[in-house]
């Protein structure tokens, strides 16, 4: 028996995705990234110099990520300022991105990674990497890869692809299972593991290839988004 | 303090479009696609090897000359590369030279013997004051800094008119094939220009419309930078502004 | 983007241009650049816009919460205004506690549109016990000058867009419930911000930031129509120059005809 979504979606099918680049003029990359209605808009500054001195690594560039929501991009208003669920993402947006960027030609500079949530509705970490993964891409910065994020999900036995807030509320038999990932564009190599939820061993599997067909299709999001920015 | 610049090239001194008759057309790649496929092909900039492809390392426009597969960058901040032309400001007096802000990852250092004449070490900011604006080259990128001289024809400290910054990649589109575009400009408007490689440009007329004619003509190039024919376009842009 | 501030160089070139009334991008120095409103940004809001001015573009949210009344207004309901100068807008944002720029767009927003009587806050009452409690938020996504004045326009747009989510049986907000209820606002009362920027012996309109940068002194003035008459809510003079009594004058019927302008502008958004 086929999965029926509350949206109609197939398992395997993600929500539309938009994607667009330039959005910021001050910074030196930038972009808008949207999975259904999740938006998530990234800004990259630098590389530029890092203040205080002792924070500087002289053997490469630094990059330093801020993840937040905006106050009104969730039901229940997020004060503005840091949280601690925000500086979780930060780190954990940091180390998604990280693996793809060459800084070794930046000593003692910091890339700054800005990402905000203009409107939260589920899988809002992976949209905020694949939006700050473009910003850096447009900033010009030596990137070896993309990098891709989708949240895979299980609601009770059935894996399914970019879960919205409605399905991340699912309850019944396993209930939900929040799986997000990130990985380097057209590699095997994974950079964002998180889960939540319950999942037996045997089927991580199920859920890295899912997650390898979802990326293949925000690759090809993101890619376009890049080209069109010079008129292509 | 740094800029290392892991491809210790020197700054080309005419545009890359002089090589036109052996490039083929650019187009635009995304970090990690595939240029070309083939043994033969030698990855320079902002490429790598992987197999038997060249992948680009970044986002730019992909080059093939010849053998040779680079991919140019056409955003992103400044990269210094010595000889490059630079427009800075004073931020600090030491006591041996001028701290210079280039608009870079690391500060330009102006030592007291790269000025065009001999300066007293008690008249330094007689000579440059901090907040004032020079047009400098890098004469050195070492693991102290980039090193700055005014020693040469077309530097020093620059009065009058103004400054202002377009996306430094866009530089040698405004400068065009050897100086083609930035000479009409200057033709065009009767001012004085020089173009910083880091996106700094310094413009004085005769009077405040040439010089914002002068801006927006420039302006106009470096957002237009893709385009092909363009100086053909600045002669009719000319006509019409 | 550039860290480099606008040069001397750049700032004097600026005074010899307004002097003659010559702007860079060709407008005079009472022209505003071109506005555009969007609706609805984020769906999780109870009204929400961006604004653009030019590059500079804003966003705006409202939330509506529930709870206790002031001790000194029980029969009102209350407004805040809160925000920040997100780092991703501008290379001059840092992160980290807001500083004074921080602290003050808000606070700005916030007297344009309480002192203008937009908004009935006896008629955010729920019971004795329970009020409404408006809270905008402002957050800049471009900073390219004029941030000011385009927050104002920004938050009462979304005030006007705004409507009350749904209460449960016991008076707790649910916002699984959206009601059609707008806010009581009065018709008629559209809050605007208008700031002065000088330089040299020139006053000027909605700089770029390249002009705000090169501005000695600023003063804004929230002003909004109430009973048929413009009335000027709230004013706040910045920087460290002054103005004189000849130049505060003179600026009284450029803000009325700007009022005028941006209602009018604003108009096919509303």
């Amino acid at each position: 028996m086929a999965l029926k979504r509350e949206d109609g979606r197939k398992a395997s099918d993600l929500r539309p995705m938009q994607a667009k680049v330039g959005v910021v003029p001050n910074a030196d990359g930038s972009a808008i990234f949207t999975f259904g209605d999740t938006i998530a808009i990234a800004a990259v500054y630098g590389p530029k110099q890092l203040h205080p001195q002792h924070m500087q690594d002289p053997s490469t560039g630094i990059l330093r990520c801020n993840y937040d929501l905006l106050s009104f991009s969730v039901s229940d208003r997020k004060k503005p300022g840091p949280s601690r669920r925000s500086q979780e993402l930060s780190k954990m947006t940091q180390w998604a991105l990280e693996p793809a960027l060459d800084l070794e030609g930046f000593p003692n500079t910091v890339i700054d990674v800005e990402v905000q949530i203009i409107q939260a509705d589920a899988g809002t970490r992976t949209a905020g990497i694949n939006a700050a993964a473009l910003a850096l891409a447009h900033a010009g910065v030596p990137m070896r890869n993309l990098v891709c994020a989708v949240a895979i999900g299980k609601l009770d036995k059935d894996i399914v692809v970019d879960l919205d807030k409605s399905e991340e509320d699912f309850e019944g038999g396993e209930g939900p299972t929040d799986f997000p990932v990130a990985k380097l564009a057209n590699t095997d190599q994974y950079t964002l593991l998180q889960l939540d939820g319950k999942i037996q061993p045997e089927r991580v599997k199920e859920v890295l290839s899912f997650a390898d067909e979802s990326c293949a299709k925000i690759y090809e999001i993101q890619k376009k988004a890049l080209k069109e920015a010079l008129g292509e | 303090m740094i800029a290392k610049v892991t491809e210790a090239h020197e700054a080309p001194e005419i545009s890359s479009e002089s090589e036109e008759s052996i490039v083929k057309k650019r187009r635009v790649v995304v970090p990690g696609e595939i240029i070309v496929s083939g043994e033969d092909y030698l990855p320079s900039e902002g490429t790598r090897r992987e197999g038997m492809n060249i992948l680009a390392s970044r986002f730019g426009l992909a080059e093939e000359s010849g053998r040779v597969v680079k991919v140019i960058p056409v955003t992103g901040t400044f990269i210094p590369r010595k000889n490059n032309v630079v427009i800075g400001r004073v931020t600090n007096i030491t006591f041996n030279g001028w701290v210079v802000d280039i608009d870079s990852a690391s500060s330009g250092f102006l030592p007291i013997d790269e000025s065009p004449r001999f300066i007293n070490k008690n008249e330094m900011d007689q000579f440059l004051a901090i907040g004032e604006v020079v047009a400098a080259k890098i004469w050195s990128i070492n693991t102290r800094g980039i090193d700055l001289t005014l020693k040469s024809k077309g530097l020093g400290k620059l009065e009058g008119g103004f400054t202002f910054r377009i996306i430094p990649n866009r530089v040698p589109r405004v400068i065009g094939r050897e100086g083609s575009m930035i000479m009409l400009i200057k033709e065009k408007t009767g001012c004085d220009i020089t173009v910083g490689q880091n996106g700094w440009i310094w413009i004085k007329g005769q009077n405040l419309d040439d010089q914002i004619r002068a801006r927006k003509a420039i302006e106009f190039v470096a957002e237009k930078f893709h385009v092909e024919g363009l100086t053909d376009k600045m002669e009719e842009w000319f006509e019409k502004n | 983007m550039s860290t480099m501030d606008t040069s001397n160089l750049t700032i004097e070139t600026l005074r010899q241009m307004f002097e003659q009334g010559k702007r860079f991008d060709g407008r005079s120095l009472k022209d505003y650049r071109p506005i555009t409103v969007e609706h609805n940004v984020s769906n999780k809001a109870e009204g929400s816009t961006r604004v653009r001015i030019g590059k500079t573009e804003v966003l705006a949210g409202v939330k509506l919460q529930v709870g206790a009344p002031y001790p000194d207004s029980k029969d009102k309901g209350n407004l805040m205004v809160s925000g920040d100068l997100l780092p991703l807008a501008s290379p001059r944002f840092e992160s980290g506690p807001p500083g004074f720029n921080a602290i003050e767009l808000p606070r700005l927003v916030d007297r344009a549109i309480r002192e203008s009587g937009m908004i009935d806050f006896k008629k955010l009452v729920i019971t004795g016990e329970k009020v409404w409690t408006v809270i905008i938020d402002v957050f800049p996504i471009n900073d390219d000058g004029n941030l000011i004045d385009a927050a104002t326009i920004a938050a009462s747009v979304a005030l006007k867009d705004a409507t009350f989510p749904g209460l449960d049986k016991d008076n707790n907000v649910d916002y699984h419930i959206k009601t059609q209820n707008k806010l009581p606002l009065s018709k008629e009362t559209f809050p605007v911000s208008i700031s002065f920027y000088k330089l040299g012996s020139s006053l000027f309109l909605d700089p770029t930031r390249e002009e705000e940068e090169a501005a000695e002194a600023r003063i804004t003035f929230g002003i909004s129509l109430w009973n048929g008459q413009n009335m000027i809510n709230s004013c706040q003079k910045r920087g460290a120059k002054p103005l004189s009594r000849a130049e505060v004058e003179s600026m009284m019927p450029i803000l009325l005809e700007k009022q005028i302008y941006l209602n009018e502008k604003l108009k096919k958004f509303l």
